[in-house]
C-alpha cells in the first residue's frame, strides 16, 4: 500500500472515511490524485464484525465524550451519547441500514415551498434535484441500489409482511421492500443478502454497501490512496493568505503529527466536522475556520424520528433478516393539511433483545415495561423518519469545560424539537399504530427517538456567503481549498435517509475538485 | 450511621444461627453466601453484606419483573455491585429503603409479600443515585445475558448459521 510523506504538500487530505470522505477519497484516487484519508477509528474488516449488539457497539461506535443540552429527550436519556454513529474505517456506512432514497424536488427549496415557518431557519439549497439527478444515478449504480438499474428488490421478511399487510389495510399504496444498497443478488464482487439481521453491527457478508469494502479498496488499488486509521484530527492549519496548508492529528500512540495538504476535505460528520472547524480558530479566524458569518455548527438537524412497535398474539420474530427492507412512502410528500410541513417515511426496523431493553422506553421500569419485553418474540417494529426544521439555536458548539484526551473542548449538541417536528411525530405515531392495529396488534408502543443517526446541517450549503458555510460544491465560502464533504452541508434535511444524497454530493464534489486542480485553480 | 437498627441485629443473629428464607425471592443466607435451594445455586458475596445482596436481587426482580426468569439471572446481574467502592452507596440506599419499609409495612423490604407494595417503596426512591445506578446496570446486566435470550425467543448471532435465508426469515404463517 502506498504511503505518502507527511511533508508532501501536493496531497488532498480527507478527514473521515464514511459516505462522504470514503467516496471523495476513493474518487480522487481513481482520477489519479494523491489522497490521504485520516480516520479517527481503527480498521475493522467484515470478518471482525460482531453479531452482538453491545459488543459491536463497543467495537464500532463513537463513544468519545460528547455533551448534550436542550429539551430533546435524548439529552435526558443519553446525556453523553447524542449520536449513534461510528468511529471505524468506513464510518457510519458500516452501521447504516442501507436505505437509499432520492430527495424530492421540493425538498431542495423548502423556503419557497413551505413559506415562513415561525422559528425555522429554512433556506433553499443552491442546487436543485435536476443538478443532482445524474449523480443520484451514478450513486445508485455504484452502490447497487435495489429497484434501480434493473436490480430486483429484496425479499420481505416477517417484520415486513406484518408492516405491508397493515399498511395496505389502512389504504397505503406505495409499500415495498425499499430501494436498498444491499445486494439482492451477487453484484460488484459482493454476495447477495443472507438475511442475517445485524445490519447495524456491520454486514459480515459484505452484501450491504460500505465504503470500507466497496469503495476504499478500489481507491487503494490505484496506488494513489492512503488510508491512515487511528488518526484523530485536532485542527486544520492555514497560511497568511488564508488557505489551508495541512492537518494536525494525534496518531494511535497519541503522538501529534502534521500532514501537509494542497486541499482539505472535511468529512467527520455533522458533529465532529463543525467541532474541528471551531477548534481550528486562529488569530486570522478567531471564531473558527469558515465561520465569519457565525453559521458553523448551527442549524443542526437530526430528522424527526421515533419508532412504533406492535405486539401480536403470535410470533413475528422481527429480528430475522434485513433490518430495514420495508418502506411506506405515502406520507413522504408535503401536504400541510396534516398540520405540519414536510413529510416522513415509515421503514421497518428491528432491534435485538439487548437494544430493545435499552431503547424501548429508556428509564422505564416495572411491569408495564417488562410485559412488553415478555412479548419480544411477537413484536413487529417500524422507524419513522421525517424532515425536521432547521433552527439556528440547534447547534453543535464547543463545550465550556469538558475536554478530550488532547485537551480540546468536546462537542456539545443542543437540540429542541420544533413544534412542526412534534406535530409530525404525533401524526406518524398515530399512523404507525393504526398499521399494526389493522393486523390485530394487542398493544402498540410509540417509542422515543434513539440517539441521532442522521446528523445533518451544521455546515450548511448556501448560495450567499452570509447564509451558510459552504457553496454549492461544498467549498468553504471563505477558504478556497477547504471543502466539506459530509451530511453537514445539507441546507435542509429532506425526509429521506441521507446517505444516498451524501454519496451523490461527494461524487459531484470529487469531479469538481479534480477539475479545479487540473485548471490550476486550487 | 454505623449503628445497626435493633430489628436488623435481631434478624442477623437469627440468620447466623439457623438460616432462613428471606422474602419473596426464597433465597437463604448462609454465612457470607446466598443459596437458592430451589434453583440449586450459591453466590458468595465478598464486599456487600449477604442481606444487602439479597435485597438487591429482590429489587432487581421488582424493577424488571419477568416471571419466566429464575432468581439466578437476577443474582448474576447483581454481582456487579459486590465491589468495595459501591458498598457504602448500596448499603446506605438499602438502609433508607428498609427504613421506609419498616415505617409503612413494619418489616424489611425483602419480607413484604406483595410486589405492588414493594414497588410502591421503589417509586419513592427511584430518583436516588443508588436506584438509578442499579436500574441502569440491570439493562445490560439482565438483558445482555446470553442465557436469558432464548427465554424471550431471541436467537442472538446468526452469521455462523448462515443467516436466516434458509432458516425462516419469512416464515410467518398467521397473517
Amino acid at each position: 500500500m502506498v504511503k505518502f510523506s507527511k511533508d508532501d504538500s501536493s496531497v488532498v487530505v480527507v478527514i473521515g472515511s464514511g459516505a462522504g470522505g470514503g467516496v471523495v477519497g476513493t474518487d480522487l484516487a481513481l482520477k489519479g490524485i494523491k489522497t490521504v484519508i485520516l480516520e479517527a477509528g481503527k480498521r475493522h474488516e467484515t470478518h471482525d464484525f460482531i453479531n452482538d449488539e453491545w459488543d459491536s457497539f463497543s467495537q464500532l461506535a463513537w463513544t468519545d465524550q460528547r455533551m448534550t443540552s436542550g429539551s430533546w429527550r435524548v439529552a435526558k436519556d443519553f446525556p453523553q451519547l447524542p449520536a449513534w454513529i461510528v468511529k471505524s474505517v468506513g464510518g457510519s456506512t458500516t452501521h447504516w441500514a442501507g436505505a437509499s432514497l432520492r430527495f424530492q424536488e421540493h425538498e431542495f427549496k423548502t423556503k419557497s415551498t413551505y413559506g415562513n415557518v415561525q422559528g425555522a431557519n429554512l433556506l433553499d439549497w443552491p442546487i436543485t434535484l435536476k443538478d443532482l439527478e445524474p449523480y443520484y444515478a451514478k450513486a445508485e449504480d455504484r452502490m447497487g441500489v435495489t429497484r434501480t438499474n434493473g436490480i430486483k428488490g429484496l425479499p420481505g421478511n416477517n417484520n415486513f409482511k406484518v408492516f405491508e399487510k397493515g399498511a395496505k389495510a389502512i389504504g397505503y399504496k406505495d409499500v415495498h421492500t425499499g430501494t436498498m444498497a444491499i445486494n439482492s443478488e451477487e453484484r460488484d464482487g459482493r454476495p447477495g443478502c443472507q438475511q442475517v439481521g445485524f445490519c447495524f453491527q456491520g454486514c459480515k457478508f459484505g452484501a450491504k454497501w460500505s465504503t470500507l469494502y466497496a469503495e476504499i479498496p478500489k481507491g487503494e488499488e490505484t496506488g494513489k490512496l492512503e488510508v491512515r486509521p487511528e488518526s484523530y484530527v485536532l485542527k486544520i492549519e492555514h497560511d497568511k493568505t488564508g488557505k489551508v496548508t495541512g492537518v494536525v492529528y494525534a496518531d494511535k500512540d497519541g503522538k501529534v503529527q502534521r500532514q501537509k495538504a494542497r486541499v482539505v476535505c472535511l468529512a467527520g460528520n455533522s458533529i465532529e466536522s463543525p467541532r474541528i472547524l471551531l477548534n481550528s480558530h486562529s488569530s486570522m479566524f478567531p471564531d473558527g475556520l469558515g465561520n465569519s458569518y457565525g453559521h458553523v455548527g448551527r442549524n443542526y438537524m437530526r430528522h424527526m424520528t421515533g419508532s412504533v412497535y406492535g405486539i401480536f398474539d403470535k410470533p413475528v420474530r422481527m429480528w430475522r433478516g434485513t433490518v430495514m427492507a420495508g418502506i411506506i412512502k405515502d406520507e413522504a410528500m408535503h401536504n400541510s393539511s396534516r398540520g405540519f410541513v414536510g413529510g416522513y417515511e415509515m421503514e421497518t426496523l428491528s432491534l435485538g433483545l439487548p437494544f430493545m431493553a435499552a431503547f424501548l422506553n429508556p428509564g422505564a421500569w416495572g411491569r408495564s415495561f417488562t410485559t412488553a419485553l415478555d412479548a419480544y418474540e411477537n413484536m413487529a417494529g417500524m422507524w419513522l423518519v421525517g424532515e425536521d426544521m432547521p433552527q439556528e439555536t440547534n447547534r453543535v458548539s464547543l463545550h465550556s469545560t469538558a475536554k478530550d484526551a488532547h485537551g480540546l473542548p468536546v462537542a456539545n449538541v443542543h437540540f429542541d424539537d420544533h413544534p412542526n417536528d412534534i406535530a409530525m411525530r404525533n401524526h406518524a405515531y398515530k399512523q404507525g399504530s393504526a398499521i399494526y392495529d389493522a393486523v390485530g396488534a394487542v398493544r402498540t408502543f410509540p417509542t422515543p427517538p434513539y440517539p441521532s443517526t442522521h446528523n445533518l446541517g451544521t455546515n450548511r450549503m448556501s448560495e450567499k456567503p452570509r447564509d451558510g458555510v459552504v457553496n454549492k460544491w461544498g467549498r468553504s465560502h471563505e477558504i478556497p481549498n477547504l471543502f466539506v464533504s459530509d451530511g453537514s452541508v445539507f441546507t435542509t434535511g429532506g425526509c429521506e435517509n441521507p446517505t444516498l444524497t451524501i454519496v451523490a454530493l461527494a461524487t459531484r464534489q470529487a469531479e469538481y475538485i479534480a477539475d479545479q486542480m487540473n485548471k490550476g485553480n486550487i | 450511621m454505623g449503628e445497626q437498627q435493633p430489628p436488623k441485629l435481631t434478624r442477623r443473629d437469627f440468620i447466623a444461627s439457623s438460616s432462613i428464607a428471606v422474602g419473596a425471592a426464597a433465597i437463604v443466607i448462609s454465612g457470607s453466601a446466598l443459596v437458592s435451594t430451589k434453583e440449586s445455586w450459591g453466590l458468595e458475596v465478598k464486599h456487600l453484606s449477604p442481606e444487602a445482596m439479597s435485597t438487591l436481587i429482590q429489587m432487581s426482580r421488582d424493577i424488571y419483573p419477568h416471571d419466566r426468569l429464575a432468581d439466578r439471572y437476577y443474582a448474576i446481574a447483581c454481582k456487579n455491585f459486590d465491589k468495595p467502592d459501591l458498598k457504602e452507596t448500596i448499603e446506605e440506599g438499602i438502609k433508607i429503603l428498609n427504613k421506609l419499609s419498616q415505617t409503612q409495612f413494619g418489616t424489611d423490604y425483602v419480607n413484604i409479600g406483595w410486589e405492588a407494595e414493594r414497588t410502591s417503596l421503589l417509586e419513592k426512591i427511584q430518583t436516588t443515585p443508588m436506584f438509578q445506578a442499579l436500574r441502569g446496570s440491570l439493562v445490560t446486566g439482565i438483558y445482555n445475558q446470553k442465557e436469558v435470550w432464548p427465554l424471550f425467543g431471541y436467537q442472538g448471532a446468526s452469521f455462523e448459521h448462515g443467516g436466516y435465508i434458509d432458516r425462516g426469515f419469512d416464515d410467518i404463517d398467521w397473517l
